[in-house]
């Protein structure tokens, strides 16, 4: 018998391990970020994303007054050099408003989507990988959550919750789940047939290992990008919501209720409705763009 | 001899399908001793994987169903729960499977896929199962391990990934590898670099190996004792020599023509004429009977037996019910 394989225990560890040589392991995220950067439009839609990300993060370093400041002797002020993007009917600095208001519409973006990605995501797989009864609940809750109108089934859910920014989020998340539940099932269901998940089944894996460590990192790239395109529809929501006074409440300076707020006053106050509306605009363009670029990156049959 | 690693008794492996059940491996029975190469030789379609999948507990049941013994070190598989078969499967029981290119994970580091069988039966930490991972690597022959655990499978070629699907499967040092067509999908000189390897892991650690193919060639060079399958049925069994010397069913005969010989100059290569039957679909008689050029009335109304011939040579034909001997090789020559 070998001396190698004979060994029971675990063998000793060696001292010195060579350093990693990083470029030997094109590892698949790499090559990704290699074909992502080659995009020129996915770029553009990357940095409007981070642009807005940094204004969210540093929102309070940025802006130049405070967002609730109240001051009524300067109402309707069109732009100028002390107030950019002129000030709104309470005289509140709109730069400010909309600078916090990145901060909202991304934190509703984030994690309405996270939520959504979480529930649906373990909804699926449990679907797709066990199949029968299991699958039919599910998917049938599914069906029933798609065939009502997304905006529709958010304003039931924040009518029986009570319009709040928070409920506006978790109305959300809901309408979402089912895009992601069938996207993970789907994709299980084609992941579960290949040959390498016979063969971690014949290295003794449990099913719940198997969906852990197999099944989901190949579930990661249609994840990512359906995420990243579910971002940009959540601001819309959000912003939907706001506007119809469903989401965000006052003083909060959400875009899509700052466009409400100031819907009677296009006329005479055009910039008030033009910079939330087009902040809007701008990160979901981001968001967009960016979704379209990692779409192309990480699908391999997008490749040419 | 001692006790067999493993012993199939009567195995029937079936597939319920709305037609009723059909039998893909129907009354099998083999046995592997300790360190032996067992071949396992027939045409695609006569129930060779069902066989191992059926062993290995990987047959989805259902619609699958299982009957019959399975006894790997006297524990009968076949009825053996789920959670038991994860321990002996990866730990015990090591699998190769035919195609390398699609068995390894895409999206996973081959040191991480190579580890995932010792933390799951050894619990070992993941830097002594990668240190083992490495040393495996060596030893089936791989050049800088210490890199390659940290590439993805695409970066190997293919004669590579089926060197780590077998350090993989011996990983735990296994009493038994099955190798379903291990060589198949690779080119030649890769296949016979495999069949090297696999022998001297054979010869080193004293694994049993069942190692299913097609490709008698392989058997010729692997194995010690060859059982050969037709139609999901045992038809005869021996040691190698016995086999290709002296087959005896007109079934291994034919397939032991249809080997090209590249020294004879023959403008056809023969084959056997017909197709394996589909399961289930001879009812009564010898399976073969429909492509046999020796089939009489009996063999077609009558199901033959395993009988025993000299030693431990055994054939399920009627030609020789009762110890009667025909020679089929001078038949076949007056034939053609």
């Amino acid at each position: 018998m070998s001396e190698q394989l004979a060994k029971s225990t675990p063998p000793v560890v060696p001292q010195h391990v060579p350093a990693p040589v990083e470029d030997k392991a094109i590892s698949p995220w790499k090559e990704a970020w290699r074909s992502f950067k080659k995009n020129k439009i996915a770029l553009v839609g990357l940095s409007i994303v981070s642009f807005f990300i940094l204004i969210a993060i540093f929102a309070d370093l940025l802006a130049p007054y405070h967002y609730k400041d109240v001051n009524l002797s300067d109402k309707h002020i069109a732009p100028s050099a002390e107030h950019w993007f002129g000030t709104d009917e309470f005289g509140r600095d709109i730069l400010s408003r909309v600078i916090h208001g990145a901060r909202i519409s991304l934190w509703v973006g984030f994690f309405s989507v996270a939520g959504s990605v979480i529930v649906g995501s373990v909804l699926g797989i449990v679907a797709g990988y066990y199949g029968k009864w299991v699958d039919g609940i599910i998917s049938r809750i599914f069906d029933i959550l798609l065939a009502f109108p997304s905006i529709l089934l958010a304003i039931a859910v924040v009518s029986v919750l009570g319009p709040s920014l928070k409920n506006a989020l978790i109305a959300i998340a809901i309408i979402n789940v089912p895009t992601f539940g069938r996207l993970l099932r789907s994709r299980v269901l084609s992941v579960k047939e290949e040959e390498y998940i016979t063969a971690a089944r014949a290295v003794g894996m449990s099913d719940t290992r198997i969906l852990i460590h197999h099944i989901l990192p190949n579930s990661l790239a249609p994840i990512i990008v359906q995420g990243t395109l579910a971002i940009a529809t959540a601001i819309i929501e959000a912003a939907a919501l706001g506007f119809l006074g469903m989401g965000a409440q006052p003083p909060t300076p959400e875009w899509g209720k700052m466009l409400a707020d100031s819907k009677d006053f296009i006329i005479q106050a055009p910039w008030t409705v033009l910079f939330p509306g087009l902040a809007i605009m701008l990160t979901v363009l981001g968001f967009n763009l960016m979704g379209d670029g990692l779409r192309d990156a990480l699908d391999p049959r997008m490749k040419s | 001899m001692g006790n067999p690693v493993l012993e199939v008794k009567n195995l029937k492996t079936s597939f319920l399908t709305e037609d009723g059940a059909i039998p893909a491996v129907d009354g099998v029975d083999f046995h592997i001793n300790p360190g032996e190469v067992l071949g396992i030789v027939g045409e695609s379609g006569c129930g060779k994987s069902v066989t191992s999948l059926s062993v290995m507990g990987l047959v989805p049941t259902p619609p699958g169903k299982i009957e019959g013994e399975i006894l790997f070190k006297g524990e009968n598989l076949a009825s053996a729960p789920e959670r038991r078969m994860r321990q002996i499967r990866g730990n015990e029981i090591g699998m190769i499977f035919q195609e390398p290119m699609t068995s390894l994970n895409p999206v996973i580091t081959i040191g991480d896929q190579l580890i995932e069988s010792l933390r799951i039966h050894r619990k070992w930490s993941k830097k002594e199962a990668m240190a083992k991972a490495i040393e495996m690597l060596k030893l089936v022959g791989l050049p800088r391990a210490e890199e390659l655990v940290r590439e993805y499978p695409h970066q190997l070629s293919g004669g590579m990934r089926q060197r780590v699907m077998i350090a993989m499967a011996m990983i735990c040092d296994p009493k038994l590898l099955i190798a379903d067509e291990p060589t198949t999908a690779l080119d030649v000189t890769i296949q016979a670099q495999i069949l090297d390897l696999m022998k001297r892991l054979n010869k080193e650690t004293d694994t049993a190996i069942m190692m299913i193919t097609h490709d008698l060639g392989v058997v010729a060079e692997m194995c010690e004792r060859v059982v050969v399958m037709y139609a999901g049925k045992v038809v005869e069994e021996g040691d190698v020599k016995t086999i290709f010397q002296d087959p005896k069913h007109p079934y291994t005969v034919g397939l032991i023509k249809s080997v090209p010989d590249m020294r004879a100059k023959v403008g056809r290569l023969y084959s056997i004429p017909g197709n394996v039957p589909k399961p289930g679909s001879i009812k009564s008689g010898c399976s073969f009977a429909p492509r046999c050029e020796h089939a009489g009335t009996r063999c077609i109304t009558e199901t033959p037996h395993l009988t025993t011939q000299e030693g431990s040579h055994q054939v399920r034909c009627w030609l020789y019910e009762d110890g009667k001997g025909v020679n089929l090789h001078e038949s076949d020559s007056a034939i053609s």
